[in-house]
């Protein structure tokens, strides 16, 4: 099990069970959709901006564990921050993902992503972690159109 | 026919499993539980022994040369040809037609009798649990002569619905194509009414039976098709081989579907005279060692017999069913009445990925995701299925490892 349990945080079963800013936003200012043909993960991500700050960010639709509970971990982090640091995060985040297996984590940069570490271990998942940023990402860049892992 | 053999017995699998090298893989401290057959066939010793000798012993190229290998590699080529001929009842040995596979089947078949007979207007009519081989031959076919694809409704058990698909047969339906039994799902069609009925309308019928052949016994003659495709690898053979079963007086008529050598008589600039059956449809160096090696599989099948196989894999059909209704939020997609091989279902706890990985981890080969039947996914409504497919060497225990294992899922994701 040595693998998955790698994969399959705690923090990750957790946020997937009972995941946070899961709605929709009635009032929000933008919102956009992201799909992983392949998993069939389908999110809608919703934004209300301030500026160029997320005052508030939430999100709906259906996925595996791994998508789902990155989408919510995502939105705790990226509420209150400014476009700029969310692009930081995504980052940060895309290059621990992606990093070979034995690659040390940046603990301290990575903060509470570290816990989607173990994905790095299984490069089929890599979509499933990064779709709800990617998502986010053409929406705070203003992109409409619907954002495909694809 | 053949005696009637007694039944397959505990320790009858317990030998197979002995000829199949993969089975012994350990994940775990344990024997590697192999529930993705429909995906691919595990391969005995003989399959892979006998493509071994065919290149420690054998390689020439067939057809071609005078000399001593060749004749041998030639012969053993063409005596498996015979070995398909026997195993699916073809009346004629060149109506066996070797392909790379099922969808290169489904292909040859969409760009030679269909670009010959579908012109605009026309009707394809498949059904609504084809694999995308068996869809999307048909949609560049129709794209490229504005043809029209028609599909044949199922039921919620994933059953076709009959009584419309007679109705869905009109003067403009120039083939009917559809699967023996469903890859997502299991279903066993019944092909030989579909046959009857389509054949009553004039209209031939291609049948996809990647997933019966190595499940059910087959007879082409009695299921009365036009064509019948499969794959190799799915029944003990190596991949990248495959047959098209093709009705001698519609092959006939057929243009071929490649150019190149071994598909012609004689060639000069001014014209081409093709080959005869069923040459015109093999263009260019065959995979020879893919052949002999098929025709090893179906030796090592007949030695066990379909018919066994079949009644064992029905048992073990029905005892993973009851296993899997026994965890708890497990819902079956596909509950039809005649089903094979397949065992596809969700979970309210877990995403089918999620299934599939943990299931992974805990030395369980399963397959998640759309089974390359999308559409198939959308008539249920989930975005992916968890699905276990069964081989003759599978056994209760492997059931009762997968049960083992979606009890974990539960815990895990409780
Ligand atoms: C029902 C069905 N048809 C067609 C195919 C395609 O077979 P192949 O990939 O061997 O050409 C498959 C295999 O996945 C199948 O299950």
């Amino acid at each position: 099990m040595a693998g998955n349990r790698a994969l399959y945080e705690q923090v990750i079963l957790e946020h997937n069970k009972k995941p946070r800013n899961f709605r929709e936003m009635p009032d929000a200012t933008r919102k956009l959709e992201g799909f992983n043909p392949l998993c069939g993960d389908h999110f809608t991500l919703f934004v209300k901006l301030n500026g160029d700050v997320v005052e508030d960010v939430s999100f709906s639709g259906a996925g595996c564990a791994i998508s789902k509970s990155s989408a919510s971990v995502m939105t705790t982090l990226i509420k209150g921050k400014t476009i700029k640091e969310a692009e930081q995060l995504f980052a940060t985040f895309h290059k621990m993902v992606t990093a070979p297996p034995d690659a040390p984590i940046d603990e301290e940069s990575a903060g509470r992503l570290a816990v989607f570490a173990g994905v790095r271990e299984f490069p089929v998942r890599i979509k499933c972690a990064t779709l709800a940023w990617h998502t986010l990402l053409s929406l705070l860049d203003g992109k409409a159109s619907p954002v495909s892992t694809e | 026919m053949p005696p009637r053999r007694p039944p397959l017995t505990t320790a009858d699998i317990a030998r197979i499993r002995d000829d199949f090298p993969v089975l012994h893989v350990r994940r775990g401290g344990k024997d590697l539980v192999y529930l993705d057959n429909a995906a691919t066939s595990q391969k005995p010793r003989l399959v892979i022994d006998t493509e071994r000798h065919y290149y420690e012993a054998q390689n020439a190229n067939v057809h071609r040369g005078m000399h001593y290998l060749s004749e041998i590699a030639t012969n053993a080529y063409e005596e498996a040809r015979k070995k398909v001929q026997r195993f699916i009842n073809a009346p004629l040995t060149c109506e066996v037609i070797f392909t790379r596979g099922t969808t290169e089947s489904i292909n040859l078949v969409a760009q030679t009798f269909g670009r010959q007979n579908l012109h605009e207007g026309d009707e394809v009519l498949i059904s609504a649990m084809e694999h995308h081989s068996n869809i999307v031959p048909w949609q560049m076919l129709c794209e490229s002569c504005g043809a029209k694809l028609k599909v044949i409704p199922i039921n919620e058990r994933g059953e076709l619905k009959m009584d419309e698909f007679e109705k869905l047969i009109s003067p403009r339906t120039k083939i009917v194509s559809v699967v023996h039994v469903s890859n997502a799902l299991g279903t066993i069609n019944t092909v030989k009414e579909i046959c009857a009925i389509a054949h009553k309308h004039g209209v031939p019928v291609l049948v996809d039976g990647a997933q019966a052949v190595p499940h059910l016994p087959i007879d082409v003659q009695d299921i009365g098709c036009d064509f019948y495709a499969f794959s190799g690898h799915k029944m003990c053979g190596p991949t990248g081989i495959g047959v098209l079963f093709g009705r001698a007086e519609r092959l006939n008529l057929m243009p071929p579907f490649m150019g190149g050598g071994d598909m012609i008589l004689s060639v000069t600039f001014e014209k081409t005279t093709y080959n005869g059956l069923p040459y015109k449809f093999e263009a260019g160096t065959p995979n020879i060692a893919g052949v002999i090696a098929l025709g090893a599989a179906i030796d090592y099948l007949d030695g066990i017999g379909m018919d066994r196989i079949a009644a064992y894999e029905h048992d073990l059909t029905q005892y993973g069913t009851q296993v899997l209704q026994s965890i708890e939020g497990v819902k079956m997609i596909g509950t039809a009445r005649e089903k094979a091989g397949a065992l596809s279902f969700v979970m309210e706890s877990a995403h089918a990925h999620d299934i599939g990985q943990l299931l992974s981890d805990q030395g369980v080969a399963i397959r998640a995701g759309h089974h390359c039947a999308q559409p198939v996914m959308q008539c249920f409504g989930v975005p992916a299925t968890a699905r276990a497919s069964l081989a003759f060497y599978n056994t209760k225990e492997d059931l009762d490892a997968l049960g083992a294992a979606l009890r974990k899922v539960n815990e895990v994701f409780a």
